[in-house]
This record gives structure tokens, sequence and C-alpha cells, in this order.
């Protein structure tokens, strides 16, 4: 969205390189690693991340083991009887015969990226509406949207799927449409909570040079709003990856618009009696968000809020 | 790298393009070779039919190739897409007018369903006179809805199996029985043996709790008799009254039975835990040797496993009350027309005959595939455990009935029934379960 | 559909709607006064409020509508469905195990979040130890439900038979017996709400980790000089600085738990007395088809949001207060 790149100058300012500017919110950590640096903190952090990592490395190991035994041994025998195939991840991605593994990626991909942009940019807008634009109703509103997040997904489905057929969009534009409106409630939410915490002063200031609230948006406060975003975007991203009910029901039945959810929900077969493919299924489809999380993350581990404001 | 490319272009281009005759005359004369039994449909070309279906990979496949014939001959072209949440995604889109032509629906009870809607459309006359010389009476009955016949079974599967393994048996001395209380004197010298004769599951997600209703119809199609089965099916009896009531019990007899069960998997309430396609699993390692379940049960073997008579594992019928009776539980597939354009009720009809019946197996050479299609030819099946499949379905003793619970309003077939019958596998009295299901079911 | 059609439509699909914010943005920025506020209100929110209208609450207020209906949507009943829900044992129990997942979950996950990113921060290897937290967000719901059922797993103490669930294995190493977790109730509750912990964790990490980042490092450098000790820095500095992001996280993965579904339906199917609101609402509404107890389980949702909203406004009430 060209209309949201920020001014270079302002660009350059709030994207300084490694390391942070000093006494920022990382200061507070390393001096809390400091004086944390006493065996029980790293042993907790220890617990934790195996505790949190092991039964995603059971499943790494269980994709390289044999049917046979996936189905009869735990996968921690593995480390005395340590038999590998690839016969998983083979089948993972060469069972969808004509269509492959990769159409569905491709698919994934269309979904994903309007399905991300469209929501992140109108709960931009609202969000600054609700938090710096005065308008009558503007408490009322926001709390109207913000219970919005309570509407499950399975009571729009007939409704919207009616609207869809009438306007013929059923496939991609309905998919698009559907995620961009179940994201709304918790993207103004999120984003509204982040913009208030942005000094008045800041836009006072910009108001007082006679910027306008098209402005303000997007020369001050989107800037300082990157990492929130990013943050967002990521949530957002991992959400709409991991789909099946939304595209399965306004794609229309067509599989030239299933995203891989359903190559893998499909993977076990109608009776789930291949089940020992998820294991490789589910780490393939994993790649993608773990690489957009890792790429993304350098946007917001400096602080939801951090650069120009701490000065 | 430019001459593959070409080629791959080329090929593409003849695979979806079934439409032009120039392909289809070539394709026609390779695969089937004569189009006479398809001149009934005359010429659809640059016609589309969509399908959609529960059934997904591997086994699509073979559907797909079974359209090919009709797809060569009349120049329409078939769409398939299969998906796992398809009963309940279905009926979102006949509610919402979005439905595709032709949906393989695998219950009579979501066939009812969406007939409710108003959105499926009533089978033409050629199918419903297919159904009449292929099919026996009760199978046309179960997709008439208000007198409308809405669209000819597809696949079938036999349920009244009881899986074993051939080998134990003949080390053993143990003989298939062909009476209900010769299955109970086997299971008792089973464990006179030391075994835990019988192994099962029932966890299947939302579903969990389904093979306890097959064994509970399977048992009252033995004790109640098929009569007695039917007005149950239909609630002309109370789900608590008396023969219902002692069915569940006899099932009882079986899976809460702790000296009978759960071999190789624990106590009684390891069957709630365990899923459907593990519990018969511990057969192939020796800690069970009886496992009640469908013909499609085949297909849950890991790879490697020979099914057949004298093969690692075999099933064999369940049998009836007296070596005499051949109650024969199953289940299967129909196929419901959402559309009444001519294309799609010339491939609806071809659906419904022998042909296709025949071209289906012919397209699924691994096997695991049988329809009640009296056209159906038993010598080309391939698998063993078809062709006993096909054998009991066609056995003119076969008394047959459908899976009952499949016919069943859904707030008890697809809800309450799954429910209590594994609140009942872990601990739930017989009356409490039969009492809770009679409530739930529909007042009107 | 090719892949470039596909891509064509996206592409045109990203260019309309870029053409229809940047007209937006083009009548708003016309607006350029102090007192604009009225009408680039309207015209930053009129999108957002046209989709919600018609995707969101239209589809809730047509199924408070329909929780007065019968299973068929026909007949009126009036309380009829709402009067089953509170009678019902099963039901009572779905409730039950409701509150259970939504008093536990968000605070765990929370805790857990805020703990680890404190520990790993400024942490050697801090990208790569978060992204192990976080990784778990990365499976879907069902994928995560899969794998934790087979941690759950259980196989008898039986010769010839081998344990496939970790957490039996360990049992057995200890010198127990397995157990088979997902029959008991209420332990199995406590056992799903484990993976949505597991799940959500990281969403809380990432927030909390964000946000502590941002605390001025003026107000440390004070506290520390005022020999503030490091629970004395947690509780006085570092808490009160990212209150509002922890509140976000967990109205968030509040309002997640009440709607989360997949893993009950994944794990037990709702067999055990392990139903929640959600999933009943779905099995009634998709497997029953019970349209009327479904839209009533639907709105009780609605209803047990109130608290969460409440609670949100007083916070924002207190920080416009400031």
């Amino acid at each position: 969205m060209t209309t949201f790149t920020p001014p270079p100058v302002l660009e350059k300012k709030n994207d300084p390189p490694v390391p942070p500017p000093p006494l920022s919110g990382s200061e507070v950590a390393e001096s809390a690693a400091k004086r944390l640096s006493r065996p029980w903190a790293t042993a907790a952090a220890l617990i934790i991340a195996v505790l949190w990592t092991i039964p995603t490395f059971g499943l790494l190991v269980s994709s390289f083991r044999p049917e046979k035994l996936t189905k009869t041994t735990g996968w921690w025998t593995f480390f005395s009887n340590p038999t590998v195939t690839l016969d998983n991840y083979r089948a993972v991605l060469t069972t969808e015969g004509s269509s492959g593994l990769g159409k569905y990626v491709i698919n994934s991909f269309i979904i994903v990226i309007p399905s991300v942009v469209i929501p992140l940019v109108l709960a931009t807008l609202a969000a600054y509406a609700f938090a710096w634009v005065k308008f009558p109703g503007r408490n009322v509103l926001f709390i109207a949207v913000f219970a919005l997040q309570i509407v499950p997904i399975q009571v729009t489905l007939l409704p919207l799927l009616k609207l869809y057929v009438k306007g013929d969009l059923v496939g991609f534009p309905a998919i698009w449409i559907s995620h961009s409106i179940f994201a709304l409630p918790l993207a103004i939410f999120l984003l509204h909570n982040f913009m208030r915490e942005i000094p008045a002063e800041l836009i006072e200031a910009a108001r007082v040079d006679g910027a306008g609230h098209v402005k303000i948006l997007t020369a001050v406060l989107l800037p300082l709003l990157k990492p929130a975003i990013a943050a967002f975007g990521i949530f957002q991203f991992l959400w709409v990856w991991n789909d099946l009910l939304v595209a399965l029901v306004f794609a229309g039945g067509g599989s030239d618009v299933a995203p891989i959810t359903k190559g893998l929900a499909d993977l076990s077969g109608t009776r789930d009696s291949a089940w020992h493919l998820l294991s490789a299924g589910a780490l393939v489809a994993i790649i993608v968000p773990v690489v957009v999380f890792l790429s993304l993350q350098r946007y917001f581990v400096r602080g939801l809020l951090a650069g120009g404001l701490k000065g | 790298m430019a001459i593959a490319g070409v080629l791959s272009v080329g090929l593409l281009a003849s695979a979806c393009g079934g439409s032009s005759s120039d392909t289809s005359s070539t394709a026609s004369g390779a695969s089937s070779g004569d189009c006479s039994a398809y001149t009934q449909y005359g010429d659809l070309s640059g016609k589309t039919i969509s399908v959609s279906a529960g059934i997904v990979t591997p086994e699509d496949t073979a559907y797909i190739d079974s359209y090919k014939p009709f797809e060569d001959c009349t120049g329409a072209k078939v769409t398939y897409d299969g998906n796992k949440d398809f009963e309940t995604q279905i009926l979102v889109r006949a509610r919402a007018g979005n439905p595709p032509d032709i949906a393989i629906v695998p219950q009579p009870g979501l066939v009812k369903q969406l007939v409710a809607t108003g959105a499926a459309k009533p089978a033409p006359k050629a199918v419903a006179d297919n159904v009449d010389k292929f099919w026996s009476p009760e199978w046309k009955a179960y997709t008439t809805v208000d007198g409308k016949y809405y669209g000819a079974p597809s696949g079938a599967s036999v349920k009244s199996l009881v899986w074993y393994s051939p080998s134990e048996f003949k080390d053993s001395g143990y003989a298939v029985p062909t009476t209900l209380d010769e299955l109970k004197t086997l299971s008792d010298k089973m464990v006179s043996d030391g075994k835990k004769p019988w192994c099962a599951g029932i966890s299947s997600g939302e579903a969990t709790g389904w093979p306890i209703t097959d064994w509970m119809e399977d048992m009252m199609l033995r004790s109640a008799g098929p009569a007695e089965y039917d007005k149950w099916v239909n609630h002309q009896i109370a789900f608590n009254s008396a023969e219902p009531t002692k069915a569940l019990d006899m099932v009882g007899e079986y899976l809460k039975n702790p000296a009978y069960v759960n071999g190789g998997l624990g106590d009684v309430t390891s069957i709630a835990t365990t899923t459907f396609q593990d519990g018969g699993l511990p057969i192939l390692d020796g800690t069970c040797s009886l496992h009640r379940q469908a013909s499609f049960y085949a297909a849950n073997w890991p790879k490697g496993t020979t099914v057949a008579e004298d093969g690692d594992v075999f099933a064999f019928y369940l049998p009836g009350k007296t070596a005499g009776d051949k109650p024969v539980l199953g289940g299967g597939e129909f196929n419901v027309a959402f559309s009444d354009r001519p294309e799609v009720q010339a491939f609806q009809t071809y659906l419904s005959t022998d042909t296709w019946a025949n071209n289906k197996v012919a397209a699924t050479p691994n096997g695991g595939w049988i329809s009640a299609n009296k056209g159906l030819d038993a010598s080309k099946l391939s698998s063993p455990i078809d062709k006993l499949s096909a054998d009991l379905l066609q056995d003119p003793k076969t008394v047959f009935r459908f899976d009952g619970s499949d016919q069943m309003p859904a707030a008890v077939g697809s809800n309450s029934f799954w429910k209590q019958a594994t609140a009942w596998i872990t601990g739930q009295s017989t009356k409490d379960t039969v009492d809770n299901i009679e409530a739930s079911w529909p007042t009107s | 559909m090719t892949t470039l059609e596909k891509l064509t439509s996206m592409a045109g699909a990203l260019l309309l709607f870029g053409a229809v914010m940047g007209l937006i943005l083009y009548i708003a920025g016309r607006f350029g006064e102090r007192r604009a506020g009225k009408p680039v209100a309207f015209l930053f929110l009129l999108p957002t409020a046209l989709l919600v209208a018609v995707g969101l609450v239209y589809p809730a207020l047509r199924t408070i509508y329909q929780s007065f209906f019968d299973a068929g949507g026909t007949s009126f009943v009036g309380l009829d469905n709402f009067a089953t829900i509170f009678t019902s044992s099963d039901e009572l129990t779905v409730l039950r195990n409701t509150v259970l997942w939504v008093v536990v979950t968000p605070f765990i996950a929370t805790a857990v979040g805020l703990l680890y990113a404190i520990l790993v921060d400024g942490a050697r290897m801090e990208a790569f130890a978060k992204a192990l937290i976080f990784l778990p967000m990365a499976i879907s719901f069902v994928g995560a439900s899969i794998i934790w059922k087979f941690i759950y797993a259980y196989r008898p103490d039986q010769a010839n038979v081998k344990q496939i669930g970790v957490l039996n294995q360990i049992v057995v190493w200890l010198g127990g017996t397995p157990v088979n977790w997902l029959v008991g109730s209420p332990l199995n509750t406590l056992l799903l709400i484990v993976i949505l912990i597991w799940i959500q964790a990281g969403f809380a990490m990432t927030i909390l980790s964000a946000a502590i980042k941002a605390i001025p490092g003026d107000i440390v450098e004070a506290a520390r000089l005022d020999g503030v000790t490091t629970l004395g820095m947690f509780r006085f500095v570092t808490l009160p600085s990212i209150r509002p992001a922890v509140v976000v996280v967990l109205t968030t993965i509040g309002i997640a738990t009440l709607k989360v579904f997949d893993i009950v339906r994944t794990v037990t199917g709702g067999s055990f007395n392990t139903s929640v609101v959600a999933y009943e609402f779905y099995s009634q509404t998709f497997s029953s088809s019970n349209q009327g107890l479904g839209s009533a389980l639907a709105v009780l949702l609605f209803v047990l949001v109130i608290p969460i909203v409440a609670y949100n406004i007083r916070q924002m009430r207190a920080t416009e207060a400031r």
C-alpha cells in the first residue's frame, strides 16, 4: 500500500541500525538479565523452552519414523532404535497426484496476502478515528466494534454465503472479504490500544504545525506504529494461513481455490487411516509461518513504540 | 527444456480438454473402446457437471477415473471436489443456494435434511428405473422422501464383519463361528486360553461413539429381527423399549466385559479413547483376536499387511442367531442432484447403471470399493474382502438393513446416540443410556 | 484457473482496494482544519462499518432472533432453548467447563508469556529463544490438538504393549501405572486447556516482550539508582509500564478462549464431559441441525463476553482520566 509508506526521512529516523538507542527499553532487559543471571533464572527460561518445544520436537522425530513404528511405539524410542525414513515426506509431497502440494501453497499465498493487507489498512484508519478523531458516539461505537470479536464465525457463514452467491463473488474474493471482516474487530482493538499509547503532545505538535488528520496518520503515527502493524500482521497471517473453515465454505467447492490446510486435512485419507503422514504434513505447513515470523520479528523486537518517542 | 515444456502443455491440454471432439474420440478409443452404451446421453460437449463428496485422496482418483468414459463419449466435463468437512459444508451450501450439481451423500438422514432445504432435485425417471432394475427394493426406500425419489445408491459397505487373524485361528484350532452362541463360546475359549479376545476403539473426533451404534444395530437386527429393527429406526417403538435395551445389553456382554476387552489397548474405558482406526491393530501384534468393524476397515491395516483368507488378517461374517439367519448391516452413499439440467440428469443416470459400477470397480484396481448394484460383476473384484462383501450383499438369503443411526434424525443419529454410547462405555447404565437417547428424539 | 490468472485477480483486487483507500485519504485530506472530526471519522470508519454491519452485526442479530425459535427455525418457542441450557445437566457441565477455560487460560498463558519475555529479554540468542515459544502459534489448532492427543495417549500395562504417549511413558518410568487421561473429568478439561495455553503463550510473549522493550530507559535508570531489587523492579517499574499491554493480551486470549472449539472437537469430540459452549454451539448447529438451541448457545457466548467488555471499558475510562 503505497499510501502508507512513510516519508523516507521519517523511515530512516525510526529505523536506526542495531544496537537500539541507549537507555531504551532493552536497557531494562539488560540490567534485568544481569541481575537475573542467577542460575535459577536461566533454569526457568530453559524449563519453559524445553516444555514448549518437546511436543513439536516429538512431531519432528515422528515425521521421520516408519508407519508401523509410529503406530506402535513412542517417538522417544527413536533414540534407542533409530530407523529413519523419508517415506512420510515423499507421500506428503506426492500423494496429491495431479494437483500437487505446490498448487495449494500458491492458493494459500493468494488467499493470505489480501486477507492481511485489507483488514490492516481498514483497521488502521478505523483505529485512528477511534483514538484521535473527536466525534459524537465515539466510545459507544468503539465498544460495539470491540464486542463484535465474540461473534463466532460459524453464525456468519450462511448469511454471508447467500450474499456472495447473489453477488457472484464466490471464490477468492469471498474468502478475502470474509477474512477481512473477521479480523477487523480484533485488529481495531489492538491498533487502537497502541495508538492511544502515543503521547498526545506529539499529535498536538503536528496539529500546531497545521497537519490534518491524514497527514498526522501517515507521517507521524504510521512510522511509530510499524512494530504494532508488523505484530498484528504476523498474527493475522498465521490465523489465515491455518484457516480451513472459511476457505472451504466460501471457495464454492472448487479445489482451484483450496488452501494448504485442505491439502493437509485430506492427507490422512477419507477415514484418517494414514494419520502417520500428518506429522510430516504439519511440518511442511509450518515452514512458511515460521519464516514469516523470523523475518518480521526484527520489526517488533525493538518494541512496539520504540524509536522517536524515547529520546 | 523447450521440448519438455511443449510436451507438458500438450498433455495438460489433452487432460483438460475432454470437451474437444478431437481428444474425446482418441481417448475413448483408447480407454473404453465403445461408446454405444453412452449414446443415450446424447452430445454434451461444452457442458460441465460438478460433483462434491466427502471422499478424498487417494480414494477420489478412482471416482474421477470412473467418470472418464462418460466424459470421453459425451464430451461433458465432470469436476470432482472432495473434502472431509463435506457433511457440514453441503448443508451450508445447499441452504445458501450454492450447491454442487451432484453430491455423494453418505447417509439417508442427510439426504432428508438436504431435501428439506429445498435445494435437492428429484431424480429423473431413468434413474428410478435403473434402481428398480439393479437394486433390491429396500435400497430405493432410503432416498425416497414424501413419495419422491432423490438419487441412486453409489458405493456400499458391509458392517457385519469380525476381523481376525487366520493364522492365529489355525494355530489355536479355533473355528469361524456360525451362530451368535458359537461366537460367545469362542470368546470364552479364548479367555480360558489366557487371551483378551476382543479389541475396539470408538474415538472419532466429533463422531466419537459411532462404532458402538453399529454394534447395537447388529445386535438389534439379530435379537429382534428386521421388522422390529425398522420400527426402532423409524421410532415406531421407543428407543428405551424392551428390544433396543436388550440389544444394547447384548453389546455390553462383549464390550463391557472386562474379561473380553480391550486386548492390547487397556480396560473397558480405553475403548472410549482409542481411535476406531487403531481399534483392530492389536490383532497384528497378537494381543487381540477379534474386532468387529466394517469392510472399509481393510484400508486401516498398515502397508504390507495381507488381507486375505490365508493372509495376516481377514474377516468373517458376524453370525446370526442361527446358521440359517443372514441379517447384514451395511452402509453406503447416494448420488443426490441439485440441478435438473439435462447433462446433470444424464450423468446421474450414468451413475445408476451397471456400466458405471463396473467402471468404478475397474478404476479401483487395489480394491476397497463395492456396490449393491446387482449388475456388478463380482468376478472382477480384486481383493478378497471386497469379494466377501459382494457375496454377502448379493446372497439371496441375505436380509440387508442400512445403518440405523444414519437414518435417524440428526439430533439422535449424529449426536445423542454417539454421545450416550460413549457415556455408556465409560460407565453409564444401559437404562440411563436408552432413556437419554429417547428423551433427545425430536418431537416434530 | 492458472496461477497467472490467480495472481492477476489478486493484484486486481489489491489495486481496486488501494484505489478506494487512496480516494478516501484524498477526500479526508481536504479537511485540513482542526475541527474536521466528523467528516474524517465518517470517511475512516465507513468501509469498516459497512463490512462489519453485513458480516457480523446482521448475522449476530439474526442469531439472537433464531434463538427464540425451534430446531427447524419455524415456530416460536420463547425462552425454551435457554431453559434447556440452564436445566439439562449436560449443558450445565458445558457451562462449568467454559468458565474453567476462561478463568484459567488467559491468566496462565499471559503469566508464562510474561515470565519468559522477561527471562530471555536481552539474553544471547533472544530471537531464537522466542521463536521456540512462538512455534506453537504457527501450528493450526487442529494440528496442535493432534500433537497433544499423542502426548496424552494411553496404552495398557500389558506385556508386548508399549506406551506411545510421552506423559504415560514418564508415569511408567517413575514406576506408576498408565492413566487414561482424557476420560477423567474435570482433569481432562484442564489437560485440554494446557493445549490452548501452549498455543497462546507465544502470542502473550510476543506482545509483552515488545511492551517491555518500550519502557523508557530513564525510569529504569532512576529505579536502579534507588537500589530497587529485581522483584521490586518488576512490581514497581515493569508491570505498571506494560499494564495496558497486559490488559490487551488478557482480553484477546480471553475472547479467543470463549470461541475455541477445534481443540475440544479434535481431542475428545466433546465426550467425557469436556464440551464447552462454543463446541456445543457448533455441534447443535451443524451435527444435530438444531438451529434454535445452537443459536441460543451463541447468544450465551455474547453474554459471556460482557464481563470482559465491561472490564475494558473501565480500563479505557481510567486511561482517559489520566
